[in-house]
C-alpha cells in the first residue's frame, strides 16, 4: 500500500519530472537556438556593415524621383557629402546640400547621428542665409517629400538596431540570409525591418519595412551595385516602394569619390553657411 | 555705356513686366525715368565693386543662378492719408546669382537686385544683395566685399541680428536685408566659430514713399539723413562675434560697436517730413538654443548703450513640433515668443516689441511641392494693438513658387506706431521663377 502510494506517486512525479525537464529542455533549447539566431543575425549584418567600412569620406551626386500614386514625378538633385567615424559607437556625419528645385537650391543639412540618441541636425536656409538646428526627433517624417523617412537615410549603423537570422534563400541569381532586424533607437516609425543580405560579397539586396501597426508598409530595393577601390560596394540605384501609398522614389547615385581629404572641421555648424 | 545699359534694362523689364497682373499699362517712359532713377539711387562704390567682381572671374568655374518674380499687393481699404495710392500694387522682381570657384581656396559671389515698382517710386530700388571675394586656408577665412549675415534663432524677431540693414521697403517682415560692405575674418576650431567684421560703410534704412502703403504718418525723407557721427555714412563699424553648439545646446554671444541699424524718426523743421537720425551704439547679444525631442526652446536678448538710457531686450520662447499629424506626412508646429523691449521711449527708436506675445503656427505637409502654411499673431499686452500675419506657399512643377501673404492689423489705432498702418491691411500674391 504504502510502496504503492510511493510507486503512484513516483510514477506521477516522475511524469511531472519528464514534463518539467522537457519544458525546461525545450526552452533552453529553442532559446539557446533564439540566441543562436540573434549572434547569427548580429554577425551577418557586421559582416555586411564591415564591408563597406574604411572609405574615411566620400561625396557623392544623387538624384532623386519622386512619384506619386498617378505618376506624377517631381525631382531633387542634391550633394552629399559623409564622414566615417570609425568607432561604432559613433555615427557617421553627413552634409546635404540640395540644387534642385531651384527654389531650395543651396538648402543644406548637416546630420552628426548617435547610436541610440538622438542626432544633432542643423539646417542651412540660403533665402535668409540662416542657420537653424532643428528637431531630429522626427525619425519617420518624410525626408523632402521623398518616400524615404529621415532614418532610412541615418539608420545604417550597426549598433541602431538588434537582430535575428531568419533563414536563407534565393534573391536573383544569388543566396540571401533572410535577417529582421529591430530598432532600438526611440522615434523609429518601424517595428521592425527585415534585411535580404547575400552571401557573396555581404550587400544588402531588399529592405522590408513594417510600421508601427506591423503591417508592411514599404519595400527597398538596392540595384547597381559598383565596386570601389576594390573595397567598397554602393548601389547605384536604390529602388523605394510604399505599399499603402502606392508612392515610390528613386535614388540614381553617381561620381562616388572616397578618401576626398573632408574632415570633422566641414562638418560643423559654422561651415554651413561656406558650403557653396 | 549707361545708356546701353539702360536700353538693355529696358527690355529686359518692359518684357517681365508685361506679365505683371496689374491693369494700368505701363508706358516705356515711365519705365525709362524709374530706372534711370533708380541709377542714381544705387550706390556707386557697390556698383563699381560689383563690376571688379565680375571682370575677374571670366577663367573661374562658374555656376549661375536665381529668381525672377512678379508681385501683386492688393489693399481693401482706402488710404489713410491723401497722397497714397488705393487698391492694387504690381511689382517686378530680379535677383541673378553669380558663384565661382578659383582654384582651390579662392571663390567670389555676387547677387544685385533689382525691384520695380508701379506705384511707389520709393519701392523701386536696386543693390547688391553680395558681391564678395572669399579666401578659405585651413581653419581661417577672409571675406572682403558686401555680404549679407544673419545672427539668431527666433521666429517673430530677429533681435539681434544687426550686421544689414533691413530693407523694410521690400517688406515689412523684416526679413529682408540690404548688402553690407565688411572685412570678415573667421576662424574654425574645435572650440567654436570666431567671427570680426568691420564695416567701413553704413547702408540707410529704405522706406516707403509719400505715395506708398505701409509707411509713417509723415513720409520719410531719406536724403536727409543725420548721423551722430562726423563720419556719418563712413564710420568704421565693429562686430565680433563667437558661435557654436554642445550637446543639445547651441549659443551666440555677439558684441557690435558702430551706427545704429534703427534710425530715430525726427520731424523735419517743415513738419511735413520725418528725417532718419542714426546714433552711436555699443550692443552686446546673446542667442541659446536647447533642442530637445520635438521641443526648440530660444531666447536672444541684447544689451544695448548708446540710445538714451542702456537697456535690455529679449525675445524668449519655444516652438513644439507634432510629427506626422493626421497620419500623413504633415508636421505642425506651434510657436509661442514673448517679446520684450526696455528701451528709452524718447531718445530711442520707437519698437512695437515692448511687451508682446506672438503665437505662431506652421503647417507644412512635407509634401512633393512643399506646401507650407504660416500663421502668427503677434498682440501687445499693454494696449491690445497686434497683427495677424498668414503665409502660404508651394512649387508649381519644377521652379515656379506661388506664395500668398496677408497682414491684417488689428485694433491699430491703440498704438501710436501702427496708427498709421491702421488702413493698410494688405493681401499680396507672388510668383517666383528660380533658375
Amino acid at each position: 500500500m504504502e510502496s504503492a502510494v510511493v510507486k503512484f506517486g513516483s510514477s506521477k512525479y516522475f511524469i511531472i519530472l519528464c514534463i518539467c525537464i522537457n519544458t525546461v529542455l525545450t526552452l533552453f533549447i529553442s532559446q539557446a537556438l533564439a540566441d543562436e539566431m540573434v549572434d547569427k543575425g548580429y554577425q551577418l549584418s557586421q559582416r555586411s556593415d564591415q564591408s563597406d567600412r574604411g572609405f574615411i569620406s566620400s561625396i557623392s551626386e544623387l538624384k532623386m524621383v519622386l512619384r506619386n500614386a498617378t505618376g506624377a514625378e517631381s525631382t531633387r538633385v542634391l550633394k552629399i557629402s559623409t564622414l566615417e567615424i570609425p568607432d561604432e559607437n559613433f555615427g557617421d556625419k553627413s552634409l546635404v546640400l540640395f540644387s534642385s528645385p531651384r527654389d531650395i537650391n543651396g538648402t543644406a543639412l548637416l546630420s552628426h547621428a548617435k547610436i541610440l540618441d538622438p542626432d544633432d541636425q542643423w539646417l542651412y536656409l540660403p533665402a535668409l542665409k540662416r542657420v537653424k538646428r532643428i528637431s531630429s526627433a522626427n525619425k519617420s517624417g518624410p525626408f523632402v517629400g521623398s518616400e524615404f523617412a529621415f532614418e532610412d537615410f541615418t539608420a545604417n549603423e550597426l549598433n541602431k538596431y538588434t537582430y535575428r537570422w531568419l533563414r536563407t534563400e534565393a534573391c536573383g541569381e544569388m543566396t540571401c540570409d533572410v535577417i529582421e532586424r529591430f530598432p532600438q533607437y526611440e522615434n523609429s516609425g518601424y517595428t521592425r525591418q527585415i534585411a535580404w543580405v547575400d552571401q557573396s560579397v555581404y550587400q544588402i539586396r531588399q529592405l522590408d519595412f513594417y510600421d508601427r501597426k506591423d503591417s508592411l508598409l514599404k519595400t527597398l530595393l538596392f540595384k547597381d551595385y559598383r565596386l570601389y577601390d576594390e573595397a567598397y560596394w554602393r548601389s547605384h540605384h536604390l529602388y523605394m516602394k510604399n505599399h499603402q501609398t502606392e508612392k515610390s522614389t528613386d535614388l540614381l547615385y553617381s561620381d562616388y569619390q572616397f578618401n576626398t581629404g573632408l574632415n570633422e572641421k566641414d562638418f560643423v555648424k559654422g561651415m554651413l553657411k561656406r558650403i557653396r | 555705356m549707361k545708356k546701353i545699359l539702360l536700353k538693355v534694362c529696358l527690355n529686359v523689364f518692359a518684357s517681365e513686366y508685361s506679365v505683371s497682373p496689374r491693369k494700368t499699362p505701363v508706358s516705356e517712359a515711365l519705365l525709362f525715368n524709374q530706372i534711370n532713377a533708380l541709377l542714381g539711387k544705387m550706390q556707386y562704390s557697390y556698383f563699381i565693386i560689383c563690376a571688379c567682381l565680375l571682370s575677374v572671374l571670366s577663367h573661374a568655374h562658374a555656376e549661375f543662378s536665381g529668381q525672377v518674380g512678379a508681385e501683386l499687393r492688393a489693399f481693401p481699404r482706402d488710404a489713410q492719408y491723401s497722397d497714397q495710392f488705393n487698391n492694387l500694387q504690381g511689382s517686378i522682381y530680379f535677383e541673378p546669382e553669380w558663384r565661382h570657384y578659383i582654384g582651390e581656396h579662392l571663390q567670389t559671389v555676387v547677387i544685385p537686385y533689382l525691384r520695380l515698382d508701379g506705384r511707389d517710386s520709393e519701392r523701386t530700388h536696386a543693390d547688391l544683395r553680395e558681391g564678395y571675394a572669399l579666401y578659405r586656408v585651413n581653419e581661417w577665412e577672409f571675406l572682403l566685399g558686401v555680404n549679407r549675415e544673419f545672427w539668431g534663432v527666433t521666429e517673430s524677431r530677429h533681435l539681434i541680428n544687426i550686421i544689414n540693414q533691413v530693407d523694410s521697403v521690400d517688406n515689412i517682415d523684416e526679413e529682408d536685408f540690404l548688402g553690407q560692405l565688411m572685412f570678415n575674418a573667421s576662424a574654425q576650431y574645435d572650440i567654436g566659430r570666431f567671427d570680426v567684421y568691420l564695416m567701413p560703410h553704413f547702408r540707410e534704412r529704405t522706406f516707403a514713399g509719400d505715395k506708398g502703403r505701409l509707411r509713417a504718418g509723415l513720409p520719410v525723407d531719406i536724403s536727409a539723413a543725420r548721423y551722430q557721427h562726423d563720419d556719418e555714412q563712413w564710420h568704421n563699424d565693429w562686430a565680433l562675434r563667437y558661435s557654436h553648439y554642445l550637446g543639445d545646446w547651441d549659443v551666440g554671444v555677439s558684441l557690435f560697436t558702430g551706427t545704429s541699424r534703427e534710425p530715430r524718426l525726427i520731424p523735419a523743421e517743415s513738419g511735413r517730413q520725418l528725417i532718419p537720425y542714426y546714433d552711436q551704439i555699443e550692443q552686446l547679444g546673446l542667442e541659446l538654443q536647447y533642442t530637445q525631442d520635438a521641443w526648440l526652446w530660444k531666447f536672444e536678448g541684447l544689451v544695448r548703450a548708446g540710445q538714451g538710457h542702456t537697456f535690455l531686450a529679449s525675445v524668449a520662447g519655444f516652438e513644439y513640433i507634432f510629427y506626422q499629424v493626421f497620419n500623413s506626412g504633415a508636421d505642425i508646429g506651434l510657436l509661442l515668443e514673448h517679446l520684450y523691449d526696455g528701451r528709452d521711449t524718447t531718445q530711442a527708436p520707437v519698437t512695437l516689441f515692448n511687451n508682446d506675445l506672438f503665437v505662431g503656427l506652421r503647417y507644412s505637409l512635407n509634401d512633393m511641392q512643399d506646401t507650407l502654411f504660416l500663421a502668427g499673431i503677434m498682440s501687445d499686452l499693454e494696449n491690445e494693438s497686434g497683427s495677424l500675419r498668414v503665409e502660404a506657399e508651394r512649387r508649381i512643377g519644377n521652379s515656379l513658387k506661388v506664395e500668398i501673404e496677408t497682414q491684417l492689423f488689428i485694433n491699430a489705432s491703440n498704438d501710436a506706431i501702427t496708427t498709421p498702418f491702421k488702413q493698410d491691411n494688405f493681401f499680396t500674391l507672388r510668383l517666383s521663377q528660380y533658375f
